[in-house]
């Protein structure tokens, strides 16, 4: 189990959430645009990625798509999969984050001569970072779980190993017992890295 | 500053204003505003709450873009009436630098980043020659010692005046500022208005859209009295402030001298 987790679980888990991010901040800026059909397309992603079950669209990527000629392997299949609905998710988080910052901090950017690139990642999400790690950390954490759910579609990580050998021993309880202890380890180490986080990212926060 | 200093003598103009109009959706806010302001003079701009000139001030920046009429500062000269290129917008917002109300310094940035990121990320100036001129400036606005702190840690006033050395930073050639004493307690306010006049005496051409009236008189070489989205009166402090032909201008000094 401690293999599949190192090899399975948390390879897992970190590769969908980077892509996620990436995909949410795209989705969050596509949103906040003025160009209509751009925020339309938006937010009917997010409405959809909101709107149906994880497990049916894990389903989709793994199962439905072949019948129309794509077929990925279990695990890229799982990364896809939980990355789109990352992606949905923490998108939400991100805009609520960027509209959170004052307008004038746009403002000031633009009197000094700043582009609206260089004022997002200069000025905008640095700040907006600090407000959004509490919401995102939940969505890791989220994730980990989630991630046992690649189990249905023959991902060999941490719930499936423990599955596959309980199947002969009927060893239930040890065995989803210490997978429920090593998920539960993983979410204690991202919680406490959380916090570190965020005290770092408070250091220019009057208290 | 030495660039104003080897101009001539003759009195040009600096920024020109002609016809400038704007509208938020229905409310129009400026009817046709036009006034010149020659360099290194200063000019304040008063009037009461509601009566456009804030975003007067903010369409000499295109922070507001002007529906119609002709801004001119230093050579670049933009007609608001037409579509305006990005260049030519960018290269008319270099030419001022803006001090706002609420000061708006980056919080997440000590008072020095503040200060380079213009002239370091925008103008691509190295970076030891940026921090250089920051220090310099930070001196001359009292605040050599902060440097390294956050603004959260620093008073109104101090913070205010690291936002005019962030605009200084990027060597405009003219400096806006609106309302720049009106969020900072009474007795914070004599520190950032000795700064502006500091930069008055050094020969900074400047638009201050103030309620300062006794700092007005003091530090302005023109005075422009706006209501209701018109220049109702202009001229010389001791005229507009001292002796106001319209009755609209007096009866606003003198509820601004005498409140109660």
């Amino acid at each position: 189990m401690l293999v599949a987790t190192v090899t399975k679980t948390i390879p897992l888990t970190a590769v969908s959430f980077v892509l996620g991010l990436v995909i949410a901040l795209v989705v969050a800026l596509a949103r906040l645009s003025s160009i209509g059909p751009l925020s339309a397309v938006a937010r009917v992603y997010i409405s959809l990625i909101r709107g149906t079950p994880l497990l049916v669209q894990l389903f989709i990527v793994f199962y439905a798509l072949p019948q129309i000629g794509l077929v990925i392997d279990p695990f890229p299949a799982a990364v896809l999969a939980f990355s789109l609905n990352v992606g949905g998710y923490a998108a939400e988080v991100i805009r609520a984050a960027i509209l959170s910052i004052p307008k004038g901090q746009w403002e000031a950017s633009e009197t000094i001569g700043m582009g609206y690139a260089t004022t997002l990642q200069r000025v905008i999400l640095p700040q907006a970072a600090r407000v959004a790690v509490p919401p995102l950390s939940n969505t890791l954490i989220s994730l980990v779980k989630d991630t046992s759910l690649a189990s249905t579609i023959l991902v060999t990580e941490l719930l499936r190993v423990a599955q596959l050998a309980a199947a002969p021993t009927f060893d239930f309880f040890a065995l989803y017992g210490v997978a429920a202890v090593y998920y539960w380890v993983i979410c204690l180490i991202l919680s406490f890295a959380q916090n570190r986080l965020e005290s770092r990212l408070e250091r220019y926060v009057a208290r | 500053m030495s660039e104003l200093a080897s101009e001539p003598s003759v009195r040009r103009d600096l920024l020109t204003v002609r016809g400038v109009r704007k509208a938020f959706g229905e409310l129009e806010v400026l009817r046709d505003i036009s006034f010149d302001v020659p360099a290194g003079t200063v000019t304040t701009i008063i009037g009461p709450s509601g009566s456009g000139k804030t975003t007067v001030l903010r369409t000499l920046n295109a922070l507001d873009r002007a529906d119609a009429g002709v801004i001119g500062i230093g050579d670049v000269s933009v007609d608001f009436g037409a579509p305006v290129e990005r260049a030519t917008l960018a290269r008319f917002r270099a030419q001022s630098g803006m001090v706002f109300q609420a000061h708006n310094l980056f919080p997440h940035k000590t008072v020095l980043q503040n200060v380079i990121e213009g002239p370091v990320i925008v103008q691509k100036r190295p970076k030891a020659e940026a921090i250089a001129d920051a220090r310099r400036l930070l001196d001359q606005v009292g605040l050599a010692e902060k440097a390294d702190q956050y603004p959260y840690q620093l008073s109104g006033g101090q913070q205010q005046r690291v936002g005019i050395a962030r605009a200084l930073a990027l060597k405009p050639k003219l400096m806006l500022f609106d309302e720049p004493t009106s969020a900072l307690d009474p007795e914070l306010v004599g520190d950032v208005l000795r700064v502006i006049k500091d930069l008055a005496a050094e020969g900074w051409t400047m638009v201050i859209v103030t309620h300062e009236i006794r700092f007005a008189q003091q530090v302005a070489d023109q005075v422009l009295f706006i209501e209701a989205g018109v220049v109702l009166e202009s001229g010389p402090p001791a005229q507009v402030l001292g002796a106001p032909s319209e009755a609209r201008t007096r009866q606003f000094l003198q509820r601004i001298l005498d409140p109660i």
